[in-house]
Parts: C-alpha cells; sequence; structure tokens
C-alpha cells in the first residue's frame, strides 16, 4: 500500500486538509501543536487505496521536542511514497524552509500553500510557476477549511505515488546531514511571492488592542469564562431537566409494564441498575456536547494563545508558563488530551510539573458531578455560582502544587510562541467536533459505566437477605470501613461507593447514586437534598474535584511521563490533597455553625 | 547595538545576532528570526510579561529573557 505523510510546520492546517481528504475527524484548532501523535486513514486515490498520514507539526527536522520527534522517528521507520508538504501560504517566508529541508531528504514531495483565503485576503500573491520550477516540485494553493483546490491537489498527488523515494534507512543517514538553506529560502520568496506593502491584519489587531490591554486584559479573560459558562448553564440545564423527565416517562409508560412478567431482581438490575444508571448520566449529555461546542470555538478562535501572554507572567512565578496554563483549559474538556498536548515543552521539568497540575483541572466529566450535586443541595439562583466557585477552587490547587513541586522541577525551558491570527470555526468543523465528543462519551459510557453501574448494582444488592442499600450488603460494609478516614470530612457510606468508582471513571459517579438510591431525576435528587446539607455535598464536591480525575488519566500520566514513580506521586498527591481541603473546610463550615 | 528586550511598542528594529544554543537558533529561525529581519514590538504584557513582536507575516510572543539574546540595531 502507497503511503503519503503530510509534513508542515504547527497550526498550518494539516489535521485540517487530513479530514477534509479522507473525511477523518482529527482534532483541529487554532493552537501549534493540537496535533501530537500519528494518526492514520485510508483513501481510494486513482484506483488504489492509500494510507495517508496526519502527523504533529515540526518546525523543523532536527526538532528535540516529544511532538517532534515523533515525526522524526516515523521519518525513520516508514516507507514514505510521497510527502505533502502543508504551508501557510501567508507566512511562507519563513516556512518554506521546512519544504527545502523535506526535499533535501530526496523524497518526492508536492508543496501546498494552504489558507489561500487568508493571502487573498491579505494581497498575498504567488507565482506557482515560478516557484514550482525553482523548486523542483508541485506547488498548488489550497484552502483546507473552506476545500478550494482539496480535490486536485489529491489528483496531483495520486500522480506521484509511482515515483522512486529512499528508505527509511537512507533517511535515517539524512538526517544526520545538516545543511543550510535560508538563502536558497531567501531567492525563492523574494523572486516568487509579492507581499503588499502594507501588511497589518486590522481585525486581528483591533481585537488584540482590547483584549490584550494592559490592564483590562485579565479582568476580560475571567469575564469572558464567566459568560461562555453562564451560557452553556443556561442553555444546558432546561435540556437536560428535560431528558431527564422523558427517560422518566419512558420507565414508567413503557419499560415498567415490559418487564412486569420478569422475574423481580432481573427487572430489578435491568430498571434500578442498568436504566438509572445509565439514564441519570445520559441526561447531561446536551449539556457536555455544548460545553465542547464552546469549547471548540475558544479553540479555534486563537484567543488560546492570547491568554498564554497574559499569564506568562503570572506563571514564571509558579515555576510554569503560558502554555501550561493553556493545557489547563484544555483539561477542563478532557485531562487525557491536555497532558498530552505538553509533548510540545523540551525540558522534561516544565513538562512533569505541567502534567503534574493538570488532572486538578476540572474536567466535564466531574462537571456532569457538579451540575447534579448543585441542582439537587442549592436554588437555582445559587447554582452557578457554586459551580463557578469549584473552578477557582480547581484554578487554586493547581497554583498551589505548582508553587509547592516548582523546586523539585525546576526548568530554564524558553517560551516562545506564535500568535495566530483570530479565526472562526466553520459550522462543518464545530458540527464535526460536537459530534465527536459524543461518540467519545459513548464508547466510554459503553465501556466504564455499564459495567460499573452493575458493580454498584451488585454491591449494593448482595448478599440478597438484607434490604437494598442497607449497612449489611457489601457497599454498606465498605461504607462502614471506609468511615474513620470519611466521617472527618463529611463523607457517608453511599457517597463513599460512589467515590471509589469514581476512580475508574467521574461518568460513573451520577449513576452509582442512582442505583444506590434505587431512584432517577428528580426523585432522586428530592430523597438526597433530604440525606445531605449543602456542607456535605460541598465536601464531597471537593472531594471529587481534587482526588484523581480516572483510570484513562492515570494511564495517560504513566505513559507521557514512562515513569510509574511520577504516576505514583501524582496520585498520592492528590488523593491527599483531596482529603485536607474537603476536611479544612467541613470542620471549618461546622466549626461556623453550618 | 542593544538587544530587542530594550525596544519600546511600536518601534522597528533589525535583527543583528542570535545568542542561542543550537536547538533554541533552530527554533528562533524556523519562527522568522533570522539576521537581517525587520522585527516590531507590538506590545509588552503587564508585570515584566512576554513581548508581542512581529516579524514580517508572522506574530510571535517571547520571554524577556529570551528577548536578551536578540541583538538589534535600530538604524
Ligand atoms: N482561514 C483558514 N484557516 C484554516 C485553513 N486551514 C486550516 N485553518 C485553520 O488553521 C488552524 C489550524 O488547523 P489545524 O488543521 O489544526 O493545523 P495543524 O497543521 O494540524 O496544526 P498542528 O496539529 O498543531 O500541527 C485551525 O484554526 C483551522 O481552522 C484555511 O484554509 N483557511
Ligand atoms: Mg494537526
Amino acid at each position: 500500500m502507497k503511503r503519503i505523510a503530510l509534513l508542515g510546520m504547527p497550526n498550518t492546517g494539516k489535521s485540517t486538509f487530513f479530514n477534509r481528504v479522507s473525511g477523518a475527524s482529527a482534532r483541529v484548532g487554532n493552537w501549534p501543536g493540537i496535533t501530537v501523535d500519528l494518526m492514520a486513514a485510508k483513501l481510494l486515490l486513482g484506483g488504489h487505496i492509500v494510507e495517508i498520514i496526519d502527523l504533529p507539526g515540526i518546525y523543523d527536522l532536527h526538532g528535540f521536542s516529544d511532538d517532534e520527534s515523533v515525526v522524526r522517528h516515523f521519518l525513520e521507520n516508514n516507507d514514505v511514497d510521497l510527502a505533502v508538504i502543508v504551508l501557510n501560504g501567508s507566512q511562507i517566508d519563513r516556512q518554506l524552509s521546512l519544504a527545502l529541508q523535506v526535499r533535501a531528504l530526496g523524497l518526492p514531495c508536492i508543496l501546498l500553500l494552504n489558507m489561500s483565503d487568508e493571502a487573498k485576503k491579505s494581497g498575498i500573491t504567488f507565482n506557482l510557476p515560478g516557484m514550482q520550477q525553482q523548486l523542483q516540485m508541485p506547488v498548488m494553493q489550497i484552502s483546507a477549511k473552506h476545500g478550494n483546490g482539496c480535490a486536485e491537489a489529491l489528483k496531483e498527488a495520486a500522480r506521484h505515488l509511482a515515483e522512486k523515494h529512499p528508505s527509511p534507512a537512507d533517511i535515517r543517514e539524512q538526517l544526520k546531514n545538516d545543511d543550510t538553506i535560508e538563502n536558497q529560502m531567501e531567492a525563492i520568496v523574494k523572486s516568487t511571492v509579492h507581499y503588499p506593502a502594507q501588511l497589518d491584519d486590522v481585525v486581528t489587531s483591533r481585537i488584540d488592542r482590547v483584549l490584550l490591554h494592559p490592564w483590562l486584559g485579565l479582568p476580560l479573560f475571567f469575564a469572558a469564562m464567566y459568560l461562555l459558562f453562564q451560557f452553556i448553564f443556561t442553555l444546558g440545564t432546561p435540556l437536560q431537566e428535560g431528558i431527564a423527565w422523558a427517560l422518566d416517562l419512558f420507565r414508567a409508560d413503557v419499560l415498567e409494564p415490559l418487564l412486569q412478567p420478569a422475574p423481580g431482581w432481573f427487572s430489578g438490575l435491568m430498571l434500578d441498575g442498568i436504566y438509572n444508571g445509565i439514564g441519570t448520566v445520559a441526561a447531561f449529555i446536551p449539556i457536555i456536547v455544548l460545553f465542547f461546542l464552546v469549547m471548540t470555538m475558544v479553540e479555534d478562535s486563537g484567543y488560546l494563545s492570547r491568554a498564554a501572554f497574559l499569564v506568562d507572567a503570572l506563571m514564571a512565578k509558579m515555576g510554569l508558563d503560558g502554555r501550561g496554563f493553556v493545557m489547563m483549559l484544555m483539561g477542563f474538556g478532557c485531562n487525557v488530551p491536555a497532558l498530552m498536548g505538553t509533548r510540545v515543552m523540551r525540558s522534561r521539568n516544565m513538562r512533569l510539573l505541567t502534567m503534574l497540575v493538570i488532572p486538578l483541572s476540572l474536567c466535564s466529566a466531574r462537571l456532569q458531578v457538579f451540575l447534579f450535586m448543585t441542582a439537587t443541595l442549592f436554588t437555582p439562583k445559587q447554582a452557578p455560582l457554586v459551580l463557578f466557585s469549584l473552578y477557582m477552587v480547581s484554578f487554586a490547587t493547581i497554583f498551589l502544587t505548582a508553587v509547592i513541586y516548582k523546586g523539585r522541577y525546576s526548568s530554564t525551558e524558553p517560551f516562545i510562541l506564535e500568535l495566530p491570527p483570530y479565526r472562526f470555526p466553520t459550522p462543518r468543523q464545530i458540527w464535526l467536533r460536537g459530534w465527536q465528543e459524543v461518540r467519545h462519551f459513548l464508547t466510554r459510557a459503553s465501556k466504564f459505566i455499564i459495567i460499573g453501574v452493575l458493580l454498584v448494582w451488585a454491591l449494593t444488592n448482595f448478599p440478597s437477605d438484607v434490604p437494598a442499600a442497607s449497612a449489611g450488603t457489601i457497599a454498606g460494609m465498605i461504607g462502614t470501613w471506609l468511615a474513620p478516614v470519611l466521617n472527618p470530612v463529611g463523607i457517608d457510606g453511599q457517597l463513599a461507593i460512589a467515590l471509589i468508582f469514581g476512580f475508574v471513571a467521574k461518568e460513573i459517579v451520577v449513576g452509582a447514586l442512582a442505583v444506590i438510591y434505587g431512584l432517577q431525576g428528580d426523585a432522586l435528587m428530592q430523597v438526597m437534598a433530604t440525606k445531605l446539607d449543602w456542607v456535605q455535598g460541598m465536601s464531597f464536591m471537593l472531594f471529587t474535584l481534587i482526588y484523581t480525575p480516572c483510570l484513562s488519566t492515570i494511564a495517560t500520566l504513566k505513559n507521557e511521563s514512562k515513569s510509574i514513580g511520577f504516576m505514583m506521586l501524582s496520585l498520592l498527591w492528590s488523593l491527599g490533597l483531596a482529603w485536607v481541603v474537603s476536611f479544612v473546610f467541613y470542620q471549618t463550615a461546622r466549626a461556623l455553625g453550618y | 547595538m542593544s538587544d530587542l528586550s530594550q525596544l519600546q511598542p511600536g518601534a522597528y528594529a533589525v535583527i543583528c545576532g542570535i545568542d542561542a544554543d543550537e536547538s533554541l537558533f533552530q527554533r528562533l529561525a524556523a519562527l522568522g528570526f533570522r539576521i537581517g529581519k525587520k522585527i516590531e514590538v507590538i506590545r509588552r504584557a503587564s508585570f515584566n510579561g512576554p513581548l508581542h513582536v512581529r516579524i514580517g507575516t508572522t506574530d510571535i510572543i517571547l520571554r524577556i529573557t529570551e528577548a536578551r539574546r536578540i541583538q538589534i540595531s535600530q538604524q
């Protein structure tokens, strides 16, 4: 099978092109370093099945950071028939160097000048035949985002698939040699690219003047965060309640009559176990989708790099940098890609310190638990404020952790980052991402939630000669056993079981509560509201926020750090911190008479 | 001759020297920091934060520590 590799500097639209031609859904974002691992897809090209590989962006072929070595490793170990080099056309004056480096390897290549829409807007024009001749490779202008020229580019690629290409061993040899291509690049750009005299991107400059304002910038950041958050909440809550209501109705009117003839234990397992558990979790799908749609827009806007600019001085005091802050923000979606995103950092210590704090950022799975708990224990007016304060606690624990560990993981990593222009995702990009998150949720659901819910059901229903979820069941015994540790933080036996399963994945927590109480939707909330007061609930939320996010995060921590010791450190630190914070909160609140 | 960290927002200069180890040098070059290039400081972050600079069509932010490594001449 023929193989095409996509090469280019970070943030040039490789993944966008990859998605467009293969129909895959690689993650796209206006941030250098969104892709940190390879992704392959197959497509039919000129009658043959061809494998196309999306790679992380690289600044040059001699890179040292972990995402760049992924590319180098790939080239040194795999046969590549054609390199499709994707550049941001407007920035060809610096990016052409990479094309020249790839060409020097002897790989057959074609060059795509992407973002033709932006080049056109700023009045940059190319003499393509001239460039083609000087580079001795086909050069085409495309817009991967809007689709212009992509079909032609593929056709051109198909024509060059049969050319002789160097073996991985040759490339390995080549990569050891170094040569200077700077003068060559300058000559080509000078003779084939026309830049207008005035190059300012007026829109971007104007927005930046406000958003990067010396003293308005940070307040604006927090205000924007709060508004986005309010938006998700106001729009998502009615949707969530609607689904919960519909699921309730479905149970009462369809499932219960249907399971009437089945044995009691079976309908109990099906309804109180699986249906309640999954239904309670499924009600959060709309909010989660909404959340990710907003995240997509933020990620694609280019604002993340601006956030890095605004907070870098503060982050430096904690031994981190602006990129670490962006990873935390990404961690609000899911900690796993955020952990992998730290591959752009070269210094191991900086990477480890950043990876140590990322699991403390309040991910969307934890958000589900908090949405549920705040709706149960607080008024609709208080709930958003409580939620927002949990985000602030998340930041606080991150800062605390960084300050404590910065001595141990000190580094002198340079901080240099591109600031891309503001961009806005197309409806297609937004839709793709939303759909991807639903799918991700459903896979996790089938993997963890069903098994988790079944286990919780078993724990709360065996031995079967005592009442379900009473102190005599296995769950009750575990609860009693943990009581000495968890009583001082106000977490009772039932919540303790939910916490244990939350260790595997936070999505299980709410499902587990539904199973433990044998109720769903409004009824569940009402019963919980009578059993818990807000101080206990808050303490439970603090614990849930800080202790280990989920098994996938732990596995990623181990893989990315390649150190079991580091993984254990992260695990124990967050568990200890969770307990201490909950303890201080619970005891203080009680002492104050709440 | 001075270095980039001394350049005020709105001012232009030409890069005339880069003092960095191999890997940092490569990264800077890939981002457009090359001798003879015109560079403009757009703004500085508060609390001695990073500089926002522009070289050609590329906007870059970098810390003052890194800016000190870049020698410039202003006419
Ligand atoms: N205006 C415009 N924007 C584009 C085009 N192609 C991609 N983009 C945007 O450029 C940004 C980067 O796109 P990606 O596909 O993530 O870039 P990448 O090269 O895969 O980046 P890394 O994975 O970080 O190396 C996103 O905001 C895209 O929406 C284009 O043709 N025109
Ligand atoms: Mg990518």
